[in-house]
């Protein structure tokens, strides 16, 4: 049991871009402005030009039902957009078309690895929304003179994924939105690395105080550095007897604290009223026909795993974390064994990617298989297939390549046997010391000779041969 | 009741700079509206659906169609109305 000693509560509200849909939400604008010029993929209704009318994606609908169910989310009967009213440069009508009491869906959860093994955390609802402009500033927000918009953005159809106040850490925080983020892109709904994809505002309290809102995360590591940060803030607060105000709060990713962003906004006196543009919508007869094409999710598959190829939980944990990952796994297991190519995979090559910044994109199934191949007929010591992984990432080529050029292949018999006797000629001392009784000893004459040898020979039987020699 | 101060709030919130004169000639216009809406509410409503939208259909879609039913404006038409603009952006004061 996590007892949660602070009292921390936290609540997260995602924004998600649905950006693999080919248009925005309320016009056929293109969803591919990312390496575009401003303002060049804008129309009337995108940029609230007077008499312009929305009309509703229906791809964005069917999209927001799936990720509703995957959410475990009941599909409402009756959904319907709003108008929020305020005004800042991000909005070019002065409103953000969004949805009210009747979101599409509402009521779900997901599981999340929390503080004490597996937690739930509830969905309040998942409902959509139009995405603002871009906005610019020149220098940082609070020095710069001007605002520069760029409305290619404004119209990009978004889920709001407003979590209940269930995560009781920072670290739980940033499991839930990895856990989150890995279920979109199962979904196929959203490609997370595009800039701007997923946008996070949270609520967090202790025991004794009232919650603020942060706005401005742009990372899960931006949220748990801000959440840690305001821990601090509210318990420092708390510790010198004053009080945690309602309040929002901004954080400033380059220095990670939070600041006031007191305002007469602060009322959020957002006075929503039903648009008049857009029908109300009664579409949760779609979601049983949506339901049957939903894919296999991460914990499905994760037990999928472990079962079918008999790898570890934590092997088919981190191999499911990511989509790309899992589809690379898979296509490995089929033709090697499934166990060793889990092993290489998780605890080499990921950490060999994650070192370099890399994504499993950077690196080929064939030569996966052919390093798994080669190590299988014992032609390669385990050092020598490290040593090809990270070759191919530094410098490219082919396993096959980079054995003949370095020389990794694996030697055996008498060239061991002779560097054995070498290594023994030439180290008197640790063969004392081992006769003494030391049996680290021969650990030193064991990299003797794998230094003879270039590290080709296979330090365990080296140490056989050794110990036939001393012995 | 309206009061002077509820008028000044939501001329603030619509960003409209209202003159003292303007302030004593809207504040009882509104509450006349309001009256109004307050004889509204005196009608029994027990057992009607809430009207969400004053058209009788439901489900309007697009379909997923780039550039459909308009192509898009270049920079330069959108950009023409702009007070100010700066490298193709729009450019406004900064707000916090």
């Amino acid at each position: 049991m996590y007892d949660n000693p602070d009292g921390v509560m936290i609540g997260l509200e995602v924004h998600v871009q649905l950006n693999k849909l080919k248009t925005k939400v309320f016009c056929g604008c293109t969803t591919d402005y990312h390496n575009d010029p401003p303002n060049s993929h804008v129309c009337p209704v995108c940029l609230g030009l007077p008499g312009a009318l929305p009309k509703i994606n229906k791809k964005a609908v069917e999209a927001a039902i799936k990720v509703g169910l995957a959410l475990n989310c009941k599909i409402e009967e009756h959904t319907q957009f709003y108008r929020k009213n305020y005004y800042y440069p991000d909005l070019p009508k002065g409103f953000q078309i969004t949805q009210y009491d009747f979101p599409i869906s509402s009521g779900g959860h997901i599981m999340i690895e929390g503080e004490d093994g597996e937690h739930r955390v509830g969905i309040t609802r998942a409902h959509m929304e139009e995405d603002p402009g871009r906005l610019v500033h020149e220098g940082t927000i609070d020095k710069s003179k001007y605002t520069l918009i760029d409305y290619n953005r404004s119209g990009m159809a978004l889920l709001e994924v407003v979590s209940d106040p269930d995560m009781r850490s920072p670290k739980e925080a940033r499991r839930y939105l990895d856990k989150l983020r890995n279920i979109l892109e199962y979904l196929d709904v959203f490609d997370g690395n595009l800039e701007g994809a997923l946008r996070v505002d949270a609520n967090i309290s202790i025991m004794g105080g009232q919650r603020a809102e942060i706005k401005n995360i742009s990372s899960h590591k931006g949220a748990e550095r801000a959440l840690l940060y305001e821990i601090v803030r509210q318990k420092n607060v708390l510790r010198r007897g004053g009080i945690v105000v309602l309040e929002t709060r901004h954080f400033d990713e380059a220095r990670e604290i939070t600041m006031s962003m007191r305002s007469k906004e602060e009322a959020h006196d957002y006075r929503y009223f039903p648009e008049p543009d857009l029908v109300p919508l009664k579409i949760s007869g779609w979601a049983p026909a949506i339901k049957e094409t939903l894919p296999e999710l991460p914990d499905a598959r994760r037990l999928r795993f472990v079962e079918q190829y008999g790898i570890t939980d934590d092997h088919a944990k981190a191999l499911t974390s990511e989509l790309k990952l899992a589809i690379f796994y898979e296509n490995v297991a089929k033709k090697a064994d499934p166990k060793t190519a889990a092993v290489w995979i998780c605890d080499v090559l990921k950490g060999e990617l994650n070192y370099r910044n890399l994504t499993i994109d950077s690196f080929k199934k064939e030569h996966m298989l052919s390093v798994i191949g080669l190590l299988a007929s014992k032609k390669i010591t385990e050092d020598g297939a490290v040593d090809i992984i990270r070759t191919l990432l530094d410098k490219g080529g082919s396993p096959d390549e980079i054995v003949a050029e370095k020389g990794l292949l694996k030697v055996e018999g008498d060239i061991v046997s002779t560097a054995a006797e070498e290594a023994i000629k030439e180290n008197p001392q640790a063969v004392a010391d081992f006769k003494a009784g030391k049996e680290k000893a021969l650990n030193s004459l064991v990299g003797a000779v794998m230094k003879k040898t270039k590290g080709r020979a296979d330090a365990r039987a080296a140490r056989e041969v050794l110990l036939g020699k001393l012995g | 009741m309206i009061a002077k101060k509820d008028l000044e709030h939501m001329g603030w919130l619509a960003r409209l700079e209202l003159s003292e004169e303007d302030k004593e000639k809207y504040t009882p216009k509104l509450n006349s509206v309001l009256d109004y809406f307050g004889e509204l509410d005196e009608v029994d409503t027990e057992g009607v659906e809430p009207t969400y939208h004053i058209l009788p259909m439901n489900n309007v879609f697009r379909e997923d169609e780039v550039n459909v039913p308009a192509k898009p404006l270049t920079q330069e038409e959108a950009l023409s109305n702009a007070p100010k603009k700066q490298d193709g952006f729009f450019k406004a004061p900064r707000m916090m």
